[in-house]
């Protein structure tokens, strides 16, 4: 690289301000924790802001994909996903889950009020450029591949990228 | 009149804010951007963002039960 080519680059990088980050760390697979992550995360991309969410725990869950059915390998890895099967629909509730009746009524509610689904809210993330990153460790513990995710997703990463992100985010939320 | 409207009557939050940034994208600076919206949140969270993003509300008005916004971009 020449030396123009250098300065170039640099009075490049100036002249555009660094984006604000937020980071989100989503930790639950719970449908009423799931939908204020991806609210946030929408509107921080609306806000202009360099968005990325950390999945880790039951919260990796809301990223299977549609139809995954039951995953890894071991035995316990396998009763854990036939019991938390996740993908944005199906999340439980936290509260009134009722076998599954409860997360049915608050979506068909949700539908009525014209309140935007996990999918659409977990699309339109996706559309805005927020950073999905799966958690490596939680991966490796509930035996998930990337194929058992869905498209679209930043590299698997751990607790190191998400402490060098947070420590420069303006706001850093755990849910 | 505006140089764009944004339809986001119906929807719930954060539905107004992330359609009117989306369409803040699509216009240049100093044309302005009308948003129609009947969610009661919007009457905080668009003066807020407009004021955290720098574009400048001209206008907030209501009209049956319908809140108008006219947002010039920044």
């Amino acid at each position: 690289m020449t030396v123009p080519d250098l300065q170039e680059e640099t009075a490049a990088e100036e002249s555009a301000p660094e984006k604000e980050k937020m980071v989100l760390v989503a930790a639950s697979g719970d449908l009423d924790k799931a939908w204020p992550v991806l609210i946030l995360a929408t509107t921080g991309a609306a806000y202009g802001m360099d968005v990325t969410i950390f999945f880790t725990f039951w919260g990796l869950s809301i990223l299977k994909k549609p139809g995954t059915g039951i995953t890894g390998e071991d035995w316990r890895q396998k009763m854990m996903s036939a019991f938390h099967k996740g993908t944005p629909d199906g999340l439980h509730l936290s509260k009134l889950h009722f076998a599954g009746l409860g997360p049915s009524m608050m979506k068909s509610l949700a539908d009525d009020k014209n309140v935007a689904s996990v999918q659409e809210l977990l699309d339109l993330s996706i559309q805005l450029g927020v950073k999905l990153w799966p958690c490596q460790m939680t991966m490796d513990l509930m035996g998930l591949t990337n194929d058992d995710l869905i498209d679209g997703l930043d590299k698997p990463a751990g607790a190191g990228s998400a402490i060098s992100l947070m420590k420069d985010a303006s706001i850093q939320l755990f849910v | 009149m505006a140089d764009t409207t944004v339809d986001a009557r119906n929807l719930q939050c954060p539905m107004p804010v992330v359609k009117t940034a989306m369409a803040i994208n699509e216009i240049t600076s100093g044309q302005t951007l009308e948003l129609i919206a009947t969610d009661k949140g919007a009457l905080s969270d668009i003066p807020a963002w407009a004021k955290d993003t720098g574009n400048s509300l001209k206008e907030q008005f209501e009209e049956n039960d319908e809140y108008h916004f006219i947002i010039e971009k920044a």
